[in-house]
């Protein structure tokens, strides 16, 4: 009898993820009443990101100087493979072009793959999820709904380690995350925004950072000793190393190398120094220290190499938004006088799941 | 015309820090789900789930191969290949999947991928006993 009664839950109503590939998904999901075409979950994302290629690219609302950074790397690599590479092909070796060119192609996936992917952003909590936090018993053993407070202290391998409540995700933030305001995102492993890379950088594309950075550093110090060697050639050759300098076009890349080479190097040596005694840039500047939440020293779960092998977004930007009358109509058995409307569509739109499995999330019917 | 089950209420299931930032989710059996369902049964699923969530996170041989290799690659072999921790997310989500048809939607309850959620909580819903009002 009890089984009967449960049958009349409609299966296509519980969000359960289901591997099947997003499109389809979506055509399923399009009720037939539904005139609207189903839309992608990106298009609801309460952050303050942009989303390029229908949801397979994500960058920061300001892009910072990244355009500079792509220009700068452009040009400095143009001129060397124009204007340099030639001469020293002539006259050293022809590897220094396939070098230059290895390089110069892992610094600009890199560079993009920074810019591009999901930094480790965290969903926000639902509006379920937000109640259940802020509701707390009092003495008399009557639900109230306060402010949570704005600390939690959990014990983390037996170090005490306090959880910072955050107001905008409505989250308590799990150790070592930190909210970006320019982003408007809690994002895990916080180390940095980066404006030459216009994105945050988190867990999640922080191997990207960290190659983008070693590989140009390797990549600027390579076109300055061949450009500085090509003018010492041809200064040696010819009438004079002022001459020389005057009269090939290969004196920009000196110069622009010249003056970045050693804070990208500074950057890299800093960031191998970070990786090397498991820290953020955030944590290395601030007071609360992570350090051994794992165990000692010795633990591998401590080793920063972890964030190399970590490759997947928590945050489904192209899965599909349950249709607007959705099944699950949650019933107004718990209230939520805190959120205001407006983010509570905010909140229901960011119900988010793997990459690339789409999941209706049961939800409000307001969502639209 | 479909009859859809209310909701009654939302149980959360927070992580569980006592031994580090892995992903493990707490055992300890909640009140809210006391007349629904075993607590044994419960327990073996969240310890599942932990265990496949370690599994996930296991810095093997292979995982040392995956990275090495992406590395020198550009990190471009995931366009073609999926990580090791891609793949047991998979299967955890089969997993969950498997466990709500055979055993959590005939009690009335459903269980939620914790990766939608950030894997900050393993959220179970409580739909209402139409059993009892009948």
């Amino acid at each position: 009898m009890k089984n009967c009664e449960y049958q009349q839950i409609d299966p296509q109503a519980l969000p359960t993820p289901t591997p099947t590939p997003p499109p389809h998904h979506g055509n399923d999901m399009e009720k037939k009443k539904e005139p609207r075409r189903p839309r992608r979950k990106w298009e609801v994302f309460p952050g303050k990101n942009r989303f390029y290629c229908d949801g397979r690219i994500i960058v920061a609302r300001q892009s910072g100087v990244l355009p500079l950074t792509l220009g700068l790397i452009l040009v400095t690599s143009g001129l060397f493979f124009i204007f340099d590479c030639p001469f020293l092909v002539k006259h050293l070796t022809s590897f220094i072009p396939v070098i230059g060119g290895v390089l110069f192609v892992f610094v600009l996936i890199t560079l993009l793959q920074t810019s591009f992917t999901d930094p480790g952003i965290l969903p926000r909590a639902t509006p379920d999820e937000a109640a259940d936090i802020e509701k707390q018993i009092d003495n008399t053993g009557n639900t109230s709904y306060r402010p949570p407070p704005r600390t939690k202290e959990v014990l983390i391998n037996q170090q005490v380690v306090k959880l910072k409540y955050c107001f905008t995700c409505k989250m308590f933030r799990p150790p070592r995350t930190s909210h970006c305001s320019l982003c408007d995102n809690c994002v895990e492993r916080f180390d940095h925004h980066c404006p030459w890379v216009g994105n945050c950088v988190g867990k999640r594309n922080y191997r990207f950072f960290y190659t983008f950075i070693v590989s140009l550093s390797f990549l600027t110090a390579f076109i300055f000793g061949c450009v500085t060697t090509h003018l010492a050639l041809r200064a040696q050759g010819g009438k004079g190393l002022v001459f020389a300098l005057q009269e090939s076009p290969g004196r920009y890349p000196l110069v622009i190398c010249f003056f970045s080479v050693w804070s990208i190097l500074g950057l890299s040596g800093f960031h191998t120094y970070l990786v090397a005694s498991n820290l953020t840039t955030n944590e290395d500047v601030s007071t609360q220290s992570y350090i051994g939440i794992n165990g000692g020293t010795s633990s591998p779960h401590n080793l920063n190499i972890r964030i190399f092998l970590c490759h997947f977004s928590m945050i489904d930007r192209r899965g599909f938004l349950p249709a607007d009358e959705s099944a699950q109509t949650g019933s107004a058995d718990i209230e939520l006088p805190t959120l205001a409307a407006k983010s509570e569509i905010n909140v229901v739109g960011a119900a988010f799941a793997l990459q690339k499995s789409p999941s209706p999330v049961p939800a409000p019917s307001d969502c639209h | 015309m479909r009859q859809q089950a209310a909701i009654t209420a939302k149980v959360f299931i927070q992580r569980d820090y006592s031994s580090g930032t892995m992903c493990q989710f707490q055992t300890k059996f909640p009140s809210e789900l006391e007349n629904r369902i075993d607590k044994q049964q419960f327990e073996e699923t969240v310890r599942a789930l932990n265990n496949m969530y370690a599994e996930a996170e296991k810095l093997g041989s292979q995982s040392y191969i995956e990275g090495c290799l992406a590395c020198l690659t550009a990190y471009t072999v995931f366009l073609c290949m999926e990580t090791h921790y891609e793949k047991v997310l998979k299967k955890i989500a089969k997993y969950i999947q498997e466990q709500n048809d055979k055993i959590y939607a005939p009690r009335g309850l459903l269980l939620t991928d914790p990766i939608e959620r950030g894997l900050r909580v393993v959220e179970i819903t409580i739909f209402e006993d139409r059993s009892l009002t009948r």
